[in-house]
């Protein structure tokens, strides 16, 4: 998808650096040379085409709760299904179909350790796969807010 | 293995004695789903959560500070853009090495994720895992092999990982149900 050049600066200068301000979408508006309404249009806009998930804060998963990437080796022609069961399984953010054996791979999230191994137990259960169960064990670098390479982009 | 995720000694409920706890929590689970897009979204945050408009800033405010939030802003769709090749690199390196090369992989541009997770012998006996969003795939290939010539991983057992879906994308949800 193409976007316009405020839009393109809304996404290099606002990746983070949100203003906590009582008029937060006034002073990008003003430091971009925009209106107020035009940054909240915008943004709406970008959200409703799905460029934007939300404007709002990333959560450190260690601190804000427990989480864990899984993954199932799904049989080719029941891929789909046990996918539409993963992501309604409670606390499920993230699933994506990868070329491996284990070809369906999901983030789960929950407030605690015990209520997340209590869903994947769950889970496991009504999927009748083995579940791979990855903690994370160390991070070396978790940010996806890296500058978009536009010129690079069909 | 049996790793916490959770830092039990955390405690964000700070100046509980002026701010509701349960107001707190409510303003988290509300902030998972994001800001409204209207003139005073903090405003509208408060009206939602029993706070004032002062003590939502002072808490996004002290969650930037003290980590729990990583960062406030736009929470960009890759895939939607044009990010179509997101592949999973993972390796299998002895575990007194993983520390360093997870180190020296993370620095490199083109990773975006990196990350040491047990293996699972016999079925997965990889521990370093590194993301690459990518635009192209034979360009992420290449960006690849580049990245095994700089850190001596020839020879390394390893797999790529390529998604051709993405079934669901959304952030976490750690204090709402859902």
């Amino acid at each position: 998808m193409r976007l316009d050049m405020a839009d393109r600066q809304l996404i290099d200068r606002y990746q983070r650096d949100l203003p906590v301000s009582e008029r937060p979408y006034e002073d990008m508006a003003r430091e971009l040379g925009l209106t107020e309404a035009e940054v909240i249009e915008r943004l709406s806009t970008l959200q409703e085409q799905q460029v934007l998930s939300r404007v709002g804060p990333v959560f450190e998963h260690s601190q804000a709760g427990a989480s864990l990437l899984a993954a199932v080796a799904a049989p080719d022609e029941q891929m789909d299904l046990v996918a539409a069961r993963i992501n309604r399984a409670p606390g499920v953010n993230h699933n994506y179909a990868r070329e491996h054996t284990y070809n369906l791979w999901f983030v789960m999230t929950a407030p605690n350790e015990d209520t997340l191994e209590e869903r994947l137990d769950e889970l496991e259960h009504q999927l009748k796969l083995p579940m791979l169960r990855l903690p994370m064990v160390e991070g070396y670098h978790i940010d996806l807010g890296f500058d978009i390479d536009w010129e690079a982009l069909p | 293995m049996n790793l916490p995720a959770t830092r039990q000694d955390q405690n964000y409920l700070f100046d509980t004695q002026s701010i509701s706890a349960w107001g707190l929590l409510r303003l988290r689970e509300q902030l998972e789903n994001g800001l409204p897009l209207t003139p005073r979204p903090y405003l509208a945050l408060a009206e939602r959560t029993g706070l004032t408009e002062q003590q939502v800033m002072q808490a996004v405010s002290q969650w930037q500070q003290q980590g729990l939030i990583k960062r406030l802003g736009l929470v960009v769709k890759h895939r939607t853009l044009g990010y179509r090749a997101n592949a999973m690199a993972v390796w299998n390196v002895p575990d007194d090495r993983v520390s360093e090369l997870g180190k020296a992989l993370a620095a490199s541009p083109v990773v975006t994720l990196c990350y040491q997770r047990p293996r699972r012998l016999p079925n997965w006996p990889y521990n370093l895992f590194c993301m690459i969003h990518g635009i192209d795939r034979n360009r992420v290939q290449s960006q690849l092999e580049q990245l095994v010539l700089e850190h001596g991983l020839e020879g390394t057992p390893h797999a790529v990982l390529f998604s051709n879906k993405a079934y669901l994308q959304r952030g976490g949800r750690y204090v709402s149900d859902r």
